[in-house]
């Protein structure tokens, strides 16, 4: 059984490490968000290399699809391709590119323009009903991703369908590329906006993995409605210099602010291999 | 004079298809009347989706139908479909690869009185604009029945356009010939080349009778396949007429004219090609034929127009 405390901080120095080779990528983001997928991949999801066809597998869409870089790098250590798939990461003729693309094994459908994946996944959670299937759909938004108006679209459709084989995480960072999303556009009293749609609402600390399992688990037990989790986060988690940085939302690090960032990374998945007695 | 409506004769293919078809799913967006899909909502309730006045979420929610094997046929008025989720259909329907069959209704004027914000006369350029997105748009309710089980046959994205009313037959049930991604022709001759899409190519067939009236063999070909397009079937008839006219429901920015003007530039570009289309202004308020008319859209205008062409290339 993989660590996923552990697993969460290996992986963020992959994604530390892509981006600064490759000179772009959205980095506060993707550290943000990587707990989340970490305990999607490596716990719940019932997807892997082998089954990727399979027309029981779970779903995940990447919403917030600038997360890119994250979800390749769960996804290439899960096995769905080769890590060196991506030493050319967004550079000449990669299919690995700046945004989830489907021509990559584990990718459902591509994003990357914002408010289109809560539908999508409507739409798979509906094929499930139609076809009796127990597979679930997981997707993942941006706190800041809510202000497209066709995210609601979907929020009152999952509600009207009754969908509650689909579970939607807000990656609530409150940061977005212009500064704090309080004051680009309000997203306050969140949860009874999703809750007057019809929908089961936990909130949690949404870089804890157990939390982020917890809740995952809870929405499993919610019939006759979709569960959103509002996963309140840090931009940036894990990197000092990083967090809570409007400015790191798609910033390379140079030469020295790698080094640094490793070093925190290293100094923390330490302590989580010591506490685990590894 | 004909009953039926094209898209009446989707629904009718999908009732039937369906029956025996499980993945076949048809969403609408409030637009199950005017669809004429009613039938199929009441006949299939669980292979039906309203998803309520949002079109962009039709198309996203037709999207992940599909991408679980469903065959989505995500139906709703042409103007909105079109434009409105232009994005939804370039990222999750094309950009994705999905199978889903965006039905557009009621397409370029058929409104009428409406207005502008109900006319889609940029769909074309719109939708054949998107990579991996393709266009059609049938001439009458045979080749519509034709178009619909060669779709239904295939897995890759499309946008199909009809009319809101029943039009003139164009064809005979029983001697319609239909390839797909072929366009058809009506008639050979080789003064002229009279290349239509919808409800205009029996405006089209009925002025290459009149012209024969006046000694000009005009040849009218039936450019239902808009994306891809026949190039084959246009730059045939470059070399073997001496002008093309096109005529469509559409403004003359990026629609079937201009495709076939681009085949013809390229591949024969001392041809002629005059485009017959809508005006870059809101249409005045009329019923179909009267629009078409004043416009010189009809069989007296295309006449008009191929008359003028014959004088001056002879």
């Amino acid at each position: 059984m993989v660590n996923l405390k552990v697993k969460a901080y290996e992986l963020r120095k992959d994604i530390v490490t892509l981006i600064y080779n490759a000179g772009c990528g959205h980095i506060g983001g993707d550290l943000s968000v990587i707990d989340i997928l970490v305990v999607l991949y490596y716990k719940h999801l019932n997807c892997s290399p082998e089954n990727i066809d399979h027309p029981d597998r779970d779903r995940f869409v990447l919403s917030k699809g600038h997360a890119a870089e994250a979800l390749y790098c769960v996804l290439a250590d899960r096995g769905f391709f080769s890590k060196s798939d991506l030493d050319n990461y967004s550079g000449y003729i990669s299919e690995y590119i700046g945004h989830p693309n489907n021509k990559v094994n584990g990718i459902e459908v591509n994003t990357g323009s914002l408010g289109h994946g809560l539908s999508v996944a409507v739409g798979m959670a509906l094929a499930g009903k139609m076809d009796d299937k127990d597979y679930r759909v997981y997707t993942v938004l941006g706190d800041g991703e809510l202000a497209e108006g066709s995210v609601w679209e979907g929020v009152m459709a999952a509600s009207h369908y009754k969908l509650d084989n689909l579970t939607a995480i807000v990656d609530r960072n409150k940061l977005q590329i212009s500064g704090w999303t309080k004051d680009v556009m309000s997203q306050d009293r969140l949860e009874d906006r999703w809750a007057a749609f019809g929908w089961h609402v936990i909130t949690i600390p949404g870089n804890d993995v157990d939390a982020i399992d917890k809740a995952i688990e809870e929405a499993k037990t919610i019939k006759g409605k979709p569960t959103v989790i509002i996963a309140n986060t840090t931009k940036g988690c894990g990197v000092s210099f990083i967090e809570n940085q409007a400015g790191w939302h798609h910033k390379v690090p140079n030469d020295e602010e790698y080094a640094r960032a490793m070093e925190e990374l290293e100094a923390e998945l330490e302590l989580r291999r010591v506490s685990l007695g590894e | 004079m004909n009953k039926i409506a094209n898209k009446q004769v989707i629904c009718e293919v999908l009732l039937e298809e369906a029956k025996n078809d499980k993945d076949i799913v048809v969403l609408c967006s409030d637009s199950r009347g005017s669809a004429s899909l009613t039938d199929f909502a009441n006949t299939h309730p669980r292979q039906f989706v309203e998803v309520g006045i949002a079109e962009q979420n039709l198309v996203s929610i037709s999207a992940g139908l599909a991408s679980c094997g469903k065959k989505a046929f995500a139906a709703s008025p042409a103007c909105f479909l079109s434009t409105r989720s232009a994005e939804q259909v370039k990222v999750d329907v094309a950009y994705s690869n999905t199978n889903v069959k965006l039905i557009g209704i009621s397409g370029g004027i058929s409104y009428g009185a409406l207005g502008l914000t109900h006319h889609s006369t940029n769909d074309i350029a719109a939708m054949a604009s998107i990579p991996n997105m393709r266009v059609y748009i049938p001439s009458d309710r045979f080749q519509t029945e034709k178009l619909m089980r060669a779709l239904l046959k295939d897995e890759k994205p499309a946008y199909i356009r009809v009319g809101r009313n029943p039009v003139e037959d164009v064809y005979r049930e029983d001697e319609i010939e239909f390839e797909m991604d072929k366009a058809t022709v009506l008639q050979q001759g080789n003064h002229i080349t009279l290349i239509a899409c919808g409800e205009l190519v029996i405006e089209a067939k009925k002025a290459a009778t009149k012209l024969k009236k006046k000694g000009i063999n005009a040849r009218v070909i039936d450019m239902y396949c808009i994306k891809p397009m026949d190039k084959e079937v246009v730059v045939r008839a470059a070399r073997e007429t001496k002008g093309i006219i096109t005529i469509e429901e559409h403004t003359r920015f990026g629609g079937m004219g201009s495709m076939v003007s681009q085949i013809v530039a390229n591949q024969c570009p001392t041809t002629r090609v005059i485009n017959l289309a809508l005006p870059d202004t809101p249409v005045i308020t009329g019923k179909s034929k009267e629009v078409f008319k004043y416009y010189g859209l009809d069989s007296e205008g295309i006449v008009k127009t191929a008359s003028e062409l014959m004088e001056n290339v002879q």
